[in-house]
């Protein structure tokens, strides 16, 4: 009987999640198309896409700080890896003397892999044109997530077998030389050097990067649940007795390893494409913090914290807090409120999330229907009880008040 | 009594530095015998293990399975001057299997101090035991290819917590378990991976003398269902002496004693060893 109910409410349950994605879908798409061109509004827009590539990157991060036990800080590397791996091979021929301005004949690749496909389907205003232009995006992409998972394979090699501290050090440090080396005059022919790369193949409607990040999410989520998720986790908890549980250690974080930068290469080229332009410089370690910060705030162990950590992130530092640096912040007009301000106000509101939810926004919970109907099913007994809670703990403080008082009194 | 040789470890030391935790150790373990490893503190019986299931390279000597090498060495090296234990010149191979590849040829343990993956629920406990015998790779497991496989090892794992009478606790957090049902969820997790040789760590430790006789009983019971053997490391001379074909003595990381119960616990130098000696 109750494996028929739990049927029931897993098959309930599916079909919520289908009809909560193709409203979010819908939703963006209406969004895309109402307010983009609109100004007063294109800070929703910004946040929204910016927060769902950053939200890609944390979750691929998480896979290895939190379900992994592997305190990596090279993601921003790996991004960058990506992001130039996607850019360099989608600028059009025609745009490329102006973009390599500083190297001879436009630099050493002359072709775009999305234009190529698209004047090879009909071209630009045909139909068949626009899908080989996407597909040629998506398969651009599938190859900057595979460069970066082949490099990070390769430094997995040598990083994999330190721990902890020292792990994060080497990864750190490779994430630099990486940044370094695509700076480098050099390979200028290829990645332009230390100067910016432009003019490349970009989408067009908002749907897009929710759509990949989602795919690539849900792809995290399932390996998460699967048996090799399971190893990952047992990794984590105690590396010896997962050993002795027949885990091979090495072989299953480089594993880890690799897939998260294969993702976070995919996060990279997203964010290529939302820049609109490339450059070595902005991949600094302080990214890859960014992206710690989201993964602590939400919630190591949590795909779900990661998600609405970034979108908090994202809103936070680009919308909301925009103002503290403009001198007017929800009305209120000051002359303290120059350009940096938003900075302390932000390490104010973090500090505070630290300090009242210090396993992150969701801890090690995820996301799930059951915890949604249940939690407005006890709202309300819970708001009742809340003066209830107020007046235990003023009386609580009364006691201590009142002993103290005798205690002195003796 | 069909006298099968499932392990046999010939001759092994184990020194740290100048400090010698194992010293000369040869025992064996024949096919569906349950056998004792006993000795007071610091004998160097969970050194021993460590030896085994590949956690440490032995300095010297040879352990083997099933008749196929699992662990030799000799000394090499700084630890070339070192060396205070015996048989230097016996062994030349150097084979150090690591622990996971151990497990996978057939042998399981528990810890001594209680080693369950705490973030996970006692199910998934089993079920990483399990995962070594997979066949799926990333993408099939990932993608769901490989639901009638995983399936299958649900259900096996499910039918381990029966036996262990944990099927109530199969989504709680595998530490929120009281401590003897913590115990008995490593011995399930150890039996998920088929092992043909169990280690267990002082399986009865902390158990009050009821628990440690229905302990005794499932040990027979295993050996019995999963036909294997089992050695065991345990303090409770009552399990020890009730359950164990043969039991070895250890002191001072060398063996003192080997033999039956009875002949054990006649044995003058291991009553020494655990009583002390009037001058």
């Amino acid at each position: 009987m109750t494996e028929r109910i739990n049927g029931s409410s897993n098959k309930r349950n599916m079909v919520l999640s289908f009809i909560a994605l193709a409203a979010l879908l819908v939703l963006v798409y209406v969004l895309d198309i109402v307010i983009k061109p609109t100004s007063s509004w294109n800070n929703l827009m910004t946040c929204l896409e910016k927060g769902t590539i950053y939200a890609l990157v944390a979750v691929s991060m998480n896979l290895l700080n939190g379900f992994t036990g592997l305190f990596s800080l090279g993601q921003a590397g790996f991004m960058l890896i990506g992001a130039y791996a996607y850019a360099v091979f989608a600028i059009a021929p025609e745009d490329r003397t102006t973009v390599y301005q500083y190297y001879e004949g436009g630099g050493l690749i002359h072709f775009s892999l999305p234009h190529m496909l698209q004047d090879m389907m009909g071209g630009a205003d045909a139909f068949g044109g626009a899908i080989g232009y996407y597909l040629g995006i998506i398969l651009l992409m599938i190859f900057a997530g595979l460069l970066t998972a082949g490099i990070a394979f390769l430094i997995g090699i040598p990083v994999l077998r330190l721990k902890s501290d020292y792990l994060a050090i080497a990864t750190l440090g490779f994430a630099e030389i990486i940044r370094s080396f695509f700076q480098w005059e050099g390979l200028g022919p290829v990645t332009n050097g230390s100067n910016v790369l432009r003019k490349f193949a970009s989408y067009d409607s908002s749907i897009f990067p929710v759509l990949v990040a989602g795919v690539c999410i849900a792809f995290i989520v399932m390996l998460i649940n699967s048996s090799y998720g399971r190893a990952f986790k047992s990794i984590r908890d105690d590396e010896i007795a997962a050993e002795a549980m027949g885990v091979n250690l090495f072989k299953h974080k480089e594993l880890s390893f690799v897939i998260s930068s294969f993702f976070a290469g995919v996060g990279g080229a997203l964010l290529a494409m939302f820049q609109n332009n490339i450059n070595a410089s902005p991949f600094t370690s302080n990214m890859t913090y960014e992206i710690l910060l989201i993964v602590v705030i939400g919630g190591i162990g949590s795909v779900t914290g990661s998600i609405i950590g970034s979108y908090l992130f994202i809103a936070c530092s680009e919308w909301w807090l925009r103002g503290l640096d403009k001198g007017e912040f929800l009305g209120i007009e000051a002359d303290f409120m120059t350009p940096g301000f938003r900075k302390v106000v932000f390490a104010v509101v973090i500090m505070g999330i630290v300090l009242f939810y210090s396993r992150g926004i969701m801890g090690t919970k995820e996301f799930s229907w059951d915890g949604l109907f249940n939690f407005f099913r006890t709202l309300p007994a819970r708001i009742a009880g809340i003066p209830g809670k107020i007046k235990a703990k003023f009386s609580a403080k009364k006691h201590k008040k009142n002993t103290k008082k005798v205690k002195e009194a003796q | 009594m069909n006298k099968e040789n499932v392990l046999r470890v010939s001759d092994i030391t184990m020194q740290f530095g100048g400090v010698v935790a194992v010293n000369n150790l040869s025992l064996e373990v024949n096919k569906g015998e349950i056998i004792g490893l006993i000795g007071p503190n610091g004998a160097g019986k969970t050194t021993a293990f460590n030896v085994i299931t590949g956690v440490y390279a032995p300095t010297n000597g040879m352990v083997e399975l099933n008749g196929s090498v699992i662990a030799e060495n000799h000394p090499q090296g700084k630890m070339k001057a070192q060396y205070k234990g015996e048989n230097a010149g016996k062994y030349t191979g150097k084979t150090v299997l690591t622990p996971d590849k151990i497990t996978k040829k057939g042998i399981a343990r528990t810890f001594q101090n209680i080693r369950l993956f705490k973030g996970m629920t006692v199910l998934e406990n089993v079920l990483v035991a399990m995962h070594m015998n997979m066949k799926a790779g990333v993408f099939g497991s990932a993608l769901r290819f490989n639901a009638a496989e995983e399936a299958k090892m649900r259900e096996e794992a499910m039918d381990l917590l029966r036996m262990f009478g944990l099927e109530g606790n199969k989504d709680d957090l595998a530490t929120s378990l009281p401590y003897g049902k913590q115990r008995h969820l490593e011995i399930a997790r150890a039996l998920a991976t088929k092992p043909q040789l169990l280690l267990l760590d002082e399986p009865a430790a902390g158990m009050n003398p009821q628990e440690s006789d229905e302990l005794m009983h499932l040990v027979g019971k295993i050996r019995e269902q999963f036909d294997l053997s089992v050695l065991m490391i345990e303090h409770h001379m009552q399990v020890i002496m009730g359950i164990c074909d043969r039991i070895y003595v250890l002191d001072y990381g060398a063996l003192i004693a080997e033999g039956n119960p009875e002949e054990i616990q006649n044995n003058p130098r291991v009553i020494e060893a655990y009583l002390g000696v009037d001058d």
